[in-house]
């Protein structure tokens, strides 16, 4: 294959219906409104655009750096696409990508089609465009940071949502995939991070005019934010109450009607990993998912500094 | 790209122009009939083995009807293996009777018999579904499959993306291959020296690439609407492929449904 294959394309079977049409529910919804505003801003003439930007993304994904014992970085380009031409035309150029891994590369599966669009797609639009914006007015340095993070996240976020999906439908064990899932696109997500804002730098240095005030990639408003940052929250928030107390979610799943499988579990988890000073309190685990992003941010920023400097 | 790596399509060998039965089929009823199919696979029962097996005879059916080989789509099947990795953790979180008892990591695994009955299925029912993919995009060419999906009401915006996407992939492509040749070229190593700078340098390369891949491509996108309007372009794009439903194609439809109402059955009566 030629482009590099991830973890996130779910094949068919590995989801129930009911959690492939939920799915598709969100997924159907959220793309009729983009579909709209498209038409609304878009002449005939960015149709065509999209459709270049579309197989620009599909052949940016074969680019690849090796990193080590045989790995390499590539990139998804969920969040790099939203940063680049706006939230709802990102949304459907990452739908016509998925569309076409799944269809063509059986890369993906058709019945869940909805939940890998969602997943690779939507999230990751909403989270990078959502918080690229917060900093969308700033310097370039701040906004390269901004990138960096919001690239990461949408990642994670692409991941998490993966992960309780097959949980969802009883294909895996919530506390091994949720820490499978994200342990392994933590770094997926740096590899991801740092081509976006080597991407968006070069962007600056040679075509300022297609990022400034007037471009595509400020016509999504700032309410965006909004939902970039309740996801992650929301990310921030599960990832560690999904690893360490996985009952909880069990029981919401549950109360929902997603988990069918009502009597009690036959394993039993020793909770060996549990935040020094706090104990195991859902408190530390909120406040070690902070943590984690405050790190983030750090590297973000540190990053960011090393690539300007490099720069100029 | 000068040979048809992303082409998934396959002429028959050896017959006439217009192909197989399965060839000229309407693609909506293909696009149909492959989604109710996998529909049908997740929908049966765990462990539902004689409707698996019947669902598999159906592959098998069809792969000759295509005047492909028997054995097609089997042979390209196995590109979801990996994602089974995934599925693992079923064999120990199904309630059910258990097997064994391991201790690892922290972690008590008992895998259980309603556990490994799951895995199973899963594999089988992702196994079957990707080989019925494998089969319409073989028989279908991608500009009427496209079509097909306008006809099934998936917004013409979408479509027409997609349409751009299939065609510029291949262009895009070998923009790639010349930014990657180019990498290689200057990515000469001396002797006793390590090459390829830092993790940070490798990765910033890369990122001016997908910034210069993004730049040829936004530019290329506006050579291209040129191009079109001044052929007449007026913002949708046409087929002479009309796409009318024969007696032929209604009556394929039909027997499909009811082959797969039968593994149903076959599957939830036991």
């Amino acid at each position: 294959m030629l482009y590099s294959t991830t973890q996130m394309h779910i094949p068919d079977g590995f989801l129930t219906i009911i959690v492939s049409l939920f799915c598709w529910l969100i997924t159907i919804g959220l793309l009729a409104v983009a579909v709209r505003k498209t038409n609304k801003i878009l002449g005939e003439k960015q149709v065509p655009l999209m459709g270049i930007m579309a197989a620009f993304i599909f052949a940016a994904q074969m680019l690849n750096f090796p990193v080590a014992g045989g790995t390499s970085g590539h990139l998804l380009g969920g969040a790099l696409a939203a940063i680049v031409l706006g939230p709802w035309a990102a949304m459907l150029v990452m739908t016509a990508v998925i569309a076409v891994q799944g269809l063509l590369f059986q890369d993906g599966g058709l019945i869940v089609m909805g939940a890998n669009i969602l997943n690779m797609g939507l999230l990751t639009a909403i989270v990078g465009y959502g918080l690229y914006r917060i900093a969308s007015d700033k310097s370039t340095n701040t906004r390269l940071i901004a990138a960096g993070t919001a690239a990461w996240l949408s990642v994670m976020t692409g991941a998490l949502a993966t992960a309780l999906q097959l949980w969802l439908s009883g294909t895996a064990r919530l506390d091994i995939v949720v820490p499978a899932m994200l342990g392994v696109h933590v770094l997926i997500g740096i590899g991801e991070a740092l081509i976006t804002v080597a991407a968006l730098a070069f962007i600056f240095r040679t075509r300022p005019d297609l990022l400034d005030e007037s471009s595509a990639s400020m016509q999504g408003s700032r309410a965006w934010i909004y939902p970039g940052v309740l996801v992650t929250f929301l990310v921030v928030l599960l990832s560690p109450l999904a690893s360490t107390s996985p009952d909880g979610l069990e029981r919401v799943a549950k109360d929902l009607g997603f988990l069918r499988t009502g009597s009690p579990l036959p394993f039993h988890v020793i909770p060996n990993y549990t935040f020094p000073i706090l104990g195991n309190t859902p408190l530390a685990t909120i406040l070690a998912g902070a943590l984690g992003v405050l790190v983030v941010l750090i590297l973000g920023w540190l990053i960011g500094r090393a690539l300007r400097t490099r720069n100029s | 790209m000068h040979d048809n790596v992303f082409d998934r399509y396959h002429a028959p060998h050896g017959t006439s122009e217009s192909g197989s039965l399965l060839h000229r089929l309407d693609p909506r009823v293909k696009v149909l009939l492959t989604v109710l199919f996998i529909l049908s696979n997740a929908l049966l029962p765990d462990g539902a083995w004689l409707a698996f097996v019947f669902s598999w005879l159906l592959i098998l059916a069809a792969n000759p009807m295509a005047h492909l080989g028997l054995d097609f789509t089997f042979r390209r099947s196995f590109v979801a293996l990996p994602f089974a990795l995934a599925a693992i953790t079923a064999i120990f979180s199904i309630p059910g009777k258990p097997l064994a008892d391991w201790h690892v990591a922290g972690l008590t695994l008992i895998p259980t018999d309603m556990g490994l009955l799951r895995f199973v299925s899963i594999l089988i029912r992702s196994w079957l579904s990707i080989q019925m993919a494998i089969l319409l995009v073989a028989t279908t060419q991608f500009p009427d499959l496209i079509h097909a999906f306008e006809h099934l009401r998936v917004p013409r915006i979408l479509t027409t993306i997609i349409a751009f996407l299939y065609r510029y992939l291949f262009v895009l492509t070998d923009e790639v291959f010349r930014l990657m040749r180019a990498r290689e070229a200057r990515s000469a190593t001396a002797m006793n020296r390590r090459a390829g700078g830092s993790l940070l340098w490798r990765a910033k390369v890369t990122g001016n690439m997908a910034g210069q891949l993004f730049l040829r491509s936004y530019e290329r996108s506006d050579r291209i609407y040129n191009a079109m309007l001044s052929r007449g372009y007026i913002g949708d794009l046409r087929t002479l492929n009309a796409h009318t439903m024969f007696r032929r194609d209604w009556l394929i439809l039909c027997a499909g449904l009811g082959c797969l109402v039968i593994i149903q059955l076959i599957g939830w009566i036991r």
